[in-house]
């Protein structure tokens, strides 16, 4: 009887790694940058950042069991936007501000769109932005026990001279996840051993924003401008974190090419021609919401169709 | 008078214009950024609503069909008028703080839905209350909508402080976005009483108006059936001879080719 086929429907192929695996990975690379906010900004740092994850898991049990619908909790994506989301948060903000995020993230941003998987624009960035909108002056107040004054992306843009070095290890003001280049670097090269994400888009993005730069910053090819850029700012964390979400990214191979130019190109105009000197939480959820139109451009072909007319 | 009571239900409850249509979305997210600035939209459209639904209703006879809606146009445009110099003259406050909503009351599509819905074809009294009950439900509507924003983003109410001095503002409700988060909101409210009523065996089926069809369901988009109910004779024929006129011109085209 061994030589019966064995009948399956698809997929065929399967893998090891499931949602829970994929997302505790992400909490562990980004670790090196929350550790580094700690360090940075001190305990206040992880007080917000439990308060937030607490509040992004607390709301998406108590709408599952409100709504009478199968606990999610366990997959740790709760966590991640809790995480991610306390990350691009001010030390200087106070508590209610974590909660009243993680509770727009998950419910608004989440869950009333069908959970994990359905959300139209990352959580923690939807989050984000609707702070930034609502409680602006808490929001941009960088101010804390270690730093005063301006972001050195501020600095950058009314002129200021910046160090590269301080801003490359993280020793400046910003939001408590944003600052440290190296940790987050460090984090996505966790990612990108693991195989959770590839080059494509932070790539794409990055090298797409350096050439904006270089053609429109107004100072040409001056790499200490734009390596100052680079590390400054939620670039990084945003490329390799939130541009990458799974959710909220193209599937197509070249239609991720596309979105990380577009990030790119858009980041690009918001800081150099926007009114503030950070563009690339609203960079990103433009994106987002591009990605439906994005995919169905680049939808390849199925094998045998299009081909010449014989 | 039993259909005027149930003219004004329908228009606050059953069919009320925002919450259960969905019309007139543009004054709803645009102008509701406080609680009297809705009140006011709303009272404004309500007036012009019920004279325009009288007047539309007193001409349902001469309006010929095949201009109605340039007709609908005029009259309401003349009210959206004479209310706009009324306000600017005596309320000017609220004149600044509607600024071009006003004049747009013209398109808005609960008044002109309302005059080709109902007005055009029932008489007087009934088209009167109707435009009140739609106007007042306008009004309830964009008042709680209002209320609620100017709440949470800037922590009054009727421009009275009620909120205590620790509350931070949150701004975005009274921007953009804030109107579409409190529109959803109390819609997803008033739907959920909804299905509430229905398990409990309450009718909460909308009123019909008019012809005896749910307009809002209805697939006849050109509701001939009403022309053919009303006045049967005159528009079969026109009908007829429509048809006949296209056939013809057909034929043409095929010759032609």
């Amino acid at each position: 009887m061994n030589d019966l086929m064995k009948v399956s429907s698809n997929p065929h192929v399967r893998s090891k790694s499931t949602t829970s695996s994929i997302m505790l990975t992400v909490v562990i690379a980004l670790l090196p940058a929350a550790g580094f906010g700690i360090y940075n900004f001190g305990l206040k740092a992880l007080i917000l950042m439990l308060v937030t994850v607490a509040s992004t898991v607390l709301t998406e049990l108590a709408f599952e069991k409100i709504c009478k619908k199968k606990v999610t909790i366990g997959d740790y994506s709760a966590v991640v936007t809790g995480l991610l989301l306390a990350m691009n948060l001010p030390v200087s903000a106070p508590w209610w501000i974590g909660v009243v995020g993680g509770v727009f993230a998950i419910l608004v941003v989440k869950m009333l769109f069908g959970g994990l998987g359905q959300n139209f624009m990352n959580p923690a960035l939807g989050a984000r932005c609707f702070l930034l909108i609502s409680f602006t002056s808490i929001m941009t107040n960088f101010d804390c026990d270690a730093y005063t004054g301006a972001t050195p992306l501020a600095n950058l843009k009314s002129g200021e001279a910046v160090d590269i070095l301080d801003m490359v290890i993280g020793r400046t003001a910003g939001t408590i996840g944003e600052t440290s280049m190296v940790a987050i670097v460090i984090g996505a090269c966790i990612l990108i051993l693991f195989g959770i994400i590839d080059l494509r888009i932070p790539g794409s993005y990055i090298v797409s924003l350096v050439i904006f730069i270089s053609l429109f910053g107004g100072r040409g090819l001056d790499w200490p401008y734009i390596s100052a850029h680079l590390a400054g700012g939620g670039l990084m964390l945003g490329a390799f974190f939130m541009a990458t979400d799974y959710v909220t990214r193209p599937i197509t191979k070249r239609g991720q090419y596309v979105y990380g130019i577009l990030l790119g190109i858009l980041t690009g105009i918001f800081r150099i021609f926007g009114p503030s000197a950070e563009g690339v939480s609203y960079a990103i959820i433009i994106g987002n919401l591009l990605v439906p139109l994005i995919e169905k451009v680049t939808l390849p072909k199925a094998f045998g169709k299009g081909g010449e007319k014989a | 008078m039993n259909s005027v009571k149930e003219r004004l239900v329908n228009g606050i409850v059953k069919e009320n214009p925002t919450f259960v249509l969905m019309l007139g979305m543009c004054p709803t997210l645009a102008v509701t950024t406080s609680a009297i600035n809705g009140l006011g939209m709303g009272l404004t459209t309500m007036v012009v609503l019920a004279l325009s639904n009288v007047f539309i209703s007193m001409l349902r006879h001469i309006i010929p069909d095949k201009v109605r809606i340039p007709a609908f146009i005029v009259i309401i445009a003349s009210f959206v008028t004479i209310v706009q110099l009324l306000l600017q003259g005596f309320i000017p406050f609220l004149y600044d703080a509607l600024g071009i909503y006003i004049p747009l009351i013209v398109v808005n599509c609960i008044i002109l839905g309302r005059a080709e819905a109902y007005a055009y074809k029932n008489p007087v009294i009934p088209s009167l209350f109707d435009g009140i009950g739609m106007g007042l439900g306008f009004s309830v509507a964009l008042t709680c909508i209002g209320a609620v924003r100017e709440l949470l983003g800037a922590g009054t109410l009727f421009n009275i402080g009620v909120m205590p001095e620790s509350f931070v503002p949150v701004s975005i409700f009274i921007m953009a976005p804030g109107a579409f988060f409190v529109l959803a909101v109390l819609t997803a409210i008033q739907n959920k009483v909804k299905i509430i009523g229905e398990r409990k065996g309450k009718d909460m089926s909308k009123i019909q108006s008019g012809c005896g069809n749910d307009c809002l369901n209805c697939a006849d988009t050109g509701c001939a059936k009403r022309l053919i109910d009303e006045k049967p004779s005159k528009v079969r024929k026109e009908i007829e001879i429509e048809e006949i006129v296209d056939e013809e011109a057909g034929e043409e085209d095929t010759k032609n080719d």
